[in-house]
């Protein structure tokens, strides 16, 4: 399908996929060195790191006996105007987490999120933590836990976003800071929220082509952030299921139909600027740059989904199953005619076009959770939504979608969750939320 | 009770063992002058020499024979210097140890299982002495003291609940249960130190060995518990258990003053009851019948606080910051224990089965946030 479960698909038209093996970064690449050639060296592997930038950076749109990005297992740079992780090349893995805030103290949260910071700047070059994984004194743990120790970067990003309850009033003196769009969701109809799976004050998304690696991020920022985090809830993604990379082919979600075929190219700055990125004017200016992150984790009925003959489930989607083409087109990147599509197909009612150009960038990443007790797979969908707005974003698509997509009796929203995420760290001496604390 | 792990008495030997491994300078090592060569077999324990100089000393085992092995490098009275399980046929494994000068005892456990086949040996001369700092004697003194006095005031708590047990008087039983393990509790890393006695008081029944038997091989509270708080009754035989529980309690009293304590010890040991909260008592396994999980939990956090107190002197000069954050850290799980205990008077603290899930959460979260750090008082410890 082109549309996730409750996404839409952005207007403008998109060349066809191209082969799996085909190269998917779109941003500056950087050979890295891997963790293991670090160690030891100190400042001098980060001096080699830099230089071999130069010589092994990966051609973009490379002939095809080129080594993919991915394989390559390059670096994401951590420094820019945008945080990475939202429009830059979708990994194939992700490990995103829900913090409470614990401290009471701003000074404290600041002083977390610089170290926060510093690690992910490491970590996101393909280093340990601290003094590393080993090496140290013996009477103690070592810094980093050491699991991702000889493991290449592989595209690891971290992206943090900051929850309505850091806004509240008499906590951190931020809640004139709290923007308009960072709204509190409503409770959609269908909505069968467990408490345990949502919200939070903090969240970070870390995606990775290697899921030891975004496991490993994750665990250290956790670890440096006890007694003043705690982890509220977490969620594992194994396989994409939308890109940012218009010229590789679709993944396909859970209900094995193609997912985020029109999804925004991370590399078309206007739909980008108009869609994603926060604006100086937007009334945040700490946020200007930055963004909003919507994310639910949808459970799938994947038996009774299974179940169900192959002309519904394509009358579901409004697109086939094969080439993932819509309704009456023979190319998974035609131009969807939603007329011919029946009126509560999923594609039709989650288009731009019929939620007065509503667009927004997706992320999401299929999740199964081992079964739950009766058998049934605890499978779907970990929608992870990127916009300008929220209020004009997520929340019109998913009113309709709640309202009226034949979708829904094959999944049931369980978990909610949405953020401001701050504009990217601009170079060594910055950090995360600097802007809105600072 | 815990799965087996470093004791608080193996914790310095194995620093030296980790130093060796990870090719720190090492006399005995490499050079081969001082590696005592250990062959073991499943029937025999051989070692190359039987005297060598006090101070560091690797044992390079190998095990010939057919059955995993382990080796232990044991004090006279069965205390153990250091340890190395599993070791796998036809593998070699070395250990280190620091040992001063006084006779010692390899055993070679084939199928780890049982006494072991012992040699005796000895260090000679005057190496391996450490100097400690005038404030490292006294907070190894100090604890010294504490331990033992934890001890001396267990034994009538116990005897208490074990005359309630003989008696038949469920009741009485059931209420002296949790106060019998308080300085027990607040002790653990030194009292499992002595291999032996925490099997016999402390095992739950998912911590018995495959082939014993519930009913015959299980000692200890924690099968008292379950008489009393699942069972509603005492028979015969757990009268001949409270019995048994006060032997080996005894014994308990007699060590706990040998233990081989440094501040680094201290330190882990410090850790290690962090450790038992957060794997243990923050999910209610440790008490399951009882469910005051809650004693215990405060117990442990009390004996984790009293090490890092005595070693303070020390740490506040060699690391202020995380002093700092652990004194802080003590007080608020302190605090947030306090809301569990409604008559502030008495040990008395809310049965753990009325704890809802979001407050378990929480008071795992204030576990982290206090062990985290603490697993760095060791390092501050030894600087």
């Amino acid at each position: 399908m082109s549309e996730s479960v409750s996404g839409q698909q952005p207007a403008q038209d998109e060349p066809h996929g191209a082969p799996e093996a085909a190269p998917e970064q779109t941003g500056p690449v950087t050979g890295a060195p891997s963790r293991r050639a670090v160690l030891g060296w100190g400042g001098a592997g980060l001096a080699l790191g830099a230089a071999a930038a130069g010589g092994t950076a990966i051609a973009l749109n490379s002939s095809p006996d080129m080594v993919s990005a991915a394989s390559a297992g390059a670096a994401v740079p951590f420094h820019g105007e945008h945080q990475a992780g939202i429009a830059s090349a979708v990994q194939d893995r992700l490990h995103f987490a829900a913090f409470d805030v614990k401290t009471k103290d701003r000074a404290e949260l600041v002083q977390l999120l610089k170290d926060w910071t510093e690690a992910a700047r490491l970590m996101t070059a393909g280093q340990p933590v601290g003094e590393g994984g080993y090496g140290g004194l013996p009477e103690a743990p070592p810094d980093d836990t050491g699991e991702a120790l000889g493991l290449k970067a592989s595209r690891l990003t971290l992206t943090i976003g900051f929850g309505p309850g850091l806004f509240a009033k008499g906590r951190f003196g931020l809640e004139g800071k709290r923007p308009g769009a960072l709204i509190d969701l409503e409770l959609f109809p269908g909505d069968n929220l467990d408490a345990a799976r949502s919200g939070g004050d903090l969240c970070v998304q870390a995606c990775a082509d290697d899921p030891q690696v975004a496991v490993h991020a994750i665990r250290q920022l956790a670890r440096i952030g006890f007694g003043k985090t705690a982890v509220r809830w977490s969620q594992l993604g194994f396989g994409k299921t939308s890109s940012t990379t218009p010229d590789e082919q679709t993944p396909r979600n859970m209900m094995g139909f193609k997912d985020g075929t029109r999804n925004i190219s991370g590399t078309d700055k206007a739909a980008l600027d108009k869609h994603v990125w926060v604006g100086a004017g937007d009334g945040s200016d700490w946020l200007a740059g930055g963004s909003y992150l919507v994310a639910r984790r949808i459970r799938m009925n994947i038996e009774t989904w299974d179940r169900t003959p192959l002309g519904e489930q394509e009358d579901i989607f409004g697109r086939d199953k094969g080439e993932g083409a819509p309704v009456g087109k023979s190319k998974e990147r035609d131009e969807p005619f939603l007329k011919a599509m029946k009126p509560e197909a999923h594609v039709r009612l989650a288009h731009p076009d019929s939620n007065d150009g509503a667009t927004i960038l997706r992320r999401g990443y299929s999740f199964t959770d081992g079964t739950d007790g009766l058998g049934r797979l605890d499978a779907g969908l970990f929608f992870l939504a990127y916009q300008r707005d929220v209020r004009t974003g997520f929340v019109p698509i998913q009113r309709k979608l709640a309202k009226s997509d034949v979708l829904n009796e094959y999944i049931q929203h369980v978990g909610s969750a949405v953020f401001a995420v701050p504009p990217g760290v601009r170079d060594k001496d910055d950090w995360w939320g600097r802007t809105l604390f600072a | 009770m815990r799965p087996v792990r470093l004791s608080v008495v193996t914790a310095a030997a194995v620093v030296a063992a980790l130093t060796a491994v990870t090719g720190c300078s090492e006399k005995s090592d490499a050079s081969g002058d001082g590696t005592i060569k250990v062959a073991a077999s499943d029937s025999a324990c051989e070692v190359s020499t039987k005297e060598f100089p006090a101070g560091k000393v690797a044992f390079e085992v190998e095990n010939k024979g057919s059955k995993v092995t382990e080796l232990y490098v044991l004090f006279p009275d069965d205390r153990i210097v250091a340890e190395r399980e599993n070791i796998g046929p036809g593998t070699k494994a070395t250990i280190t140890a620091e040992l001063k000068a006084g006779d010692y005892e390899i055993a070679c456990k084939p199928g780890m299982k049982g006494d072991g086949i012992r040699q005796q040996v000895k260090a000679t001369g005057t190496g391996g002495t450490e100097k400690r700092s005038p404030e490292a004697d006294a907070a190894v003194a100090a604890y010294r003291k504490y331990v033992q006095e934890q001890a001396d005031e267990t034994i009538p708590k116990a005897q208490a609940f074990a005359d309630a047990v003989k008696a038949g008087d469920v009741e009485a039983a059931k209420k002296a249960y949790a106060p019998s393990r308080i300085g027990w509790e607040r002790t653990e890393p030194v009292a499992e130190s002595f291999g032996d006695i925490d099997p016999k008081v402390d095992v739950r029944e998912d911590g018995l060995e495959a082939g014993q038997d519930p009913e015959k091989d299980w000692t200890g509270w924690h099968k008292l518990e379950k008489s009393l708080f699942e069972g509603n009754k005492i028979d015969d035989n757990d009268k001949k258990l409270a019995d048994t529980l006060m032997a080996d309690l005894a014994v308990w009293q007699k060590k706990v003053g040998q233990a081989e304590i440094t501040p680094t010890s201290m330190a882990n040991g410090a850790k290690e009851l962090l450790d038992e909260v957060a794997t243990g008592k923050v999910t209610g396994e440790e008490e399951r019948y009882s469910h005051t999980d809650l004693v215990d939990f405060k117990a442990n956090v009390e004996g984790a606080e009293k090490a890092f107190e005595l070693l303070k002197p020390i740490t506040s000069k060699t690391d202020p910051a995380l002093t700092t954050e652990l004194e802080k850290q003590f007080a608020a799980l302190n605090n947030l224990l306090e809301k569990y205990r409604p008559n502030k008077a008495a040990y008395e603290f809310t049965s753990y089965d009325k704890v809802g899930e979001a407050e378990r959460k929480e008071l795992s979260d204030g576990v982290n946030a206090l062990a985290e750090p603490l697993s760095k008082l060791a390092a501050a410890a030894a600087k």
